[in-house]
């Protein structure tokens, strides 16, 4: 499955992931941390990069979320992605 | 997750984390399950780090699954995984690495916020060994590199869970003020 996807796909996926986990990490922190500006302000600030990685994304590969979570315009492309155990 | 070579031997002790006492699995039901009584303060913090717990747990399915997919009959008995195989073909399993399935028996909730806290942290620092030891026992550098994330996770998850304590212990002083 892995061997058909371009570099882009891969370069695209990691960036996303790496931003997921800013995210991640600023929740859990803000969780325990709830009046830090700082880190109000940095979540943001990844939040508008994530929308702007995840419109890249799924404009040239597909659906990244379930339950008709990202935009179908044509077909029911979901069932087609490769599964993250798969790339 | 990035797995470079069929190692039946390596899935069969990772599968700890997957149906293990201290395994994500049983992470994310504990988390999730102490939601609904917990302090208001806190639920946010259970949610998060319970569904963090289920993205751990595809992360180990991916790696024992990648791990087994090419194997051979005779590689997953050398591994001395013969017994699940003979049981479950080549789909996982929620067992633990000496092969006895999962059980809830493992998890406790206690009704009381702190205990359930002090619980989290302690089950936090047992995954966080297991994975030591998981690190210790392969020389795979993809594996290990996925271990050591996982690893550095519980370390965070234990370090939150310690500030929760903190937070309920002032909200029950604060209470005791009436």
């Amino acid at each position: 499955m892995s061997t058909g996807l371009p570099k882009e796909y891969y370069r695209l996926l990691e960036e996303l992931q790496t931003v997921d986990f800013v995210l991640l990490e600023l929740s859990l922190y803000l969780d325990t941390h709830p009046d830090d500006p700082q880190a109000i302000a940095q979540v943001q600030q990844f939040y508008l990069r994530r929308q702007g990685l995840v419109q890249q994304f799924e404009t040239q590969f597909g659906p990244l979320q379930e339950y008709a979570h990202s935009p179908t315009v044509m077909g029911w492309p979901w069932a087609e992605m490769p599964w993250p155990w798969q790339v | 997750m990035k797995v470079s070579k069929c190692d039946p031997r390596l899935a069969k002790y990772l599968i700890e984390q997957y149906g293990g006492a201290d395994g994500e699995l049983a992470a994310a039901l504990r988390y999730l399950n102490q939601r609904y009584t917990i302090p208001d303060k806190v639920i946010g913090l259970l949610t998060d780090i319970g569904t963090e717990e289920f993205a751990h747990l595809e992360m180990i399915a991916t790696m024992v699954y990648k791990l087994t997919k090419d194997a051979t009959v005779e590689q997953m008995e050398a591994a001395g995984l013969g017994g699940h195989l003979v049981d479950h073909g080549f789909d996982l399993y929620y067992h633990n690495a000496a092969g006895n399935p999962f059980t809830v028996a493992c998890l406790t909730a206690k009704g009381d916020p702190i205990a359930n806290l002090y619980e989290d942290i302690a089950a936090e620092e047992k995954a966080r060994a297991t994975y030591q030891w998981l690190i210790d026992i392969t020389d795979d550098a993809d594996i290990q590199d996925g271990l050591r994330f996982l690893r550095e996770r519980e370390v965070i998850h234990a370090l939150r869970f310690r500030e929760a304590v903190e937070m309920l212990k002032g909200y029950q002083e604060e209470k005791k003020v009436f």
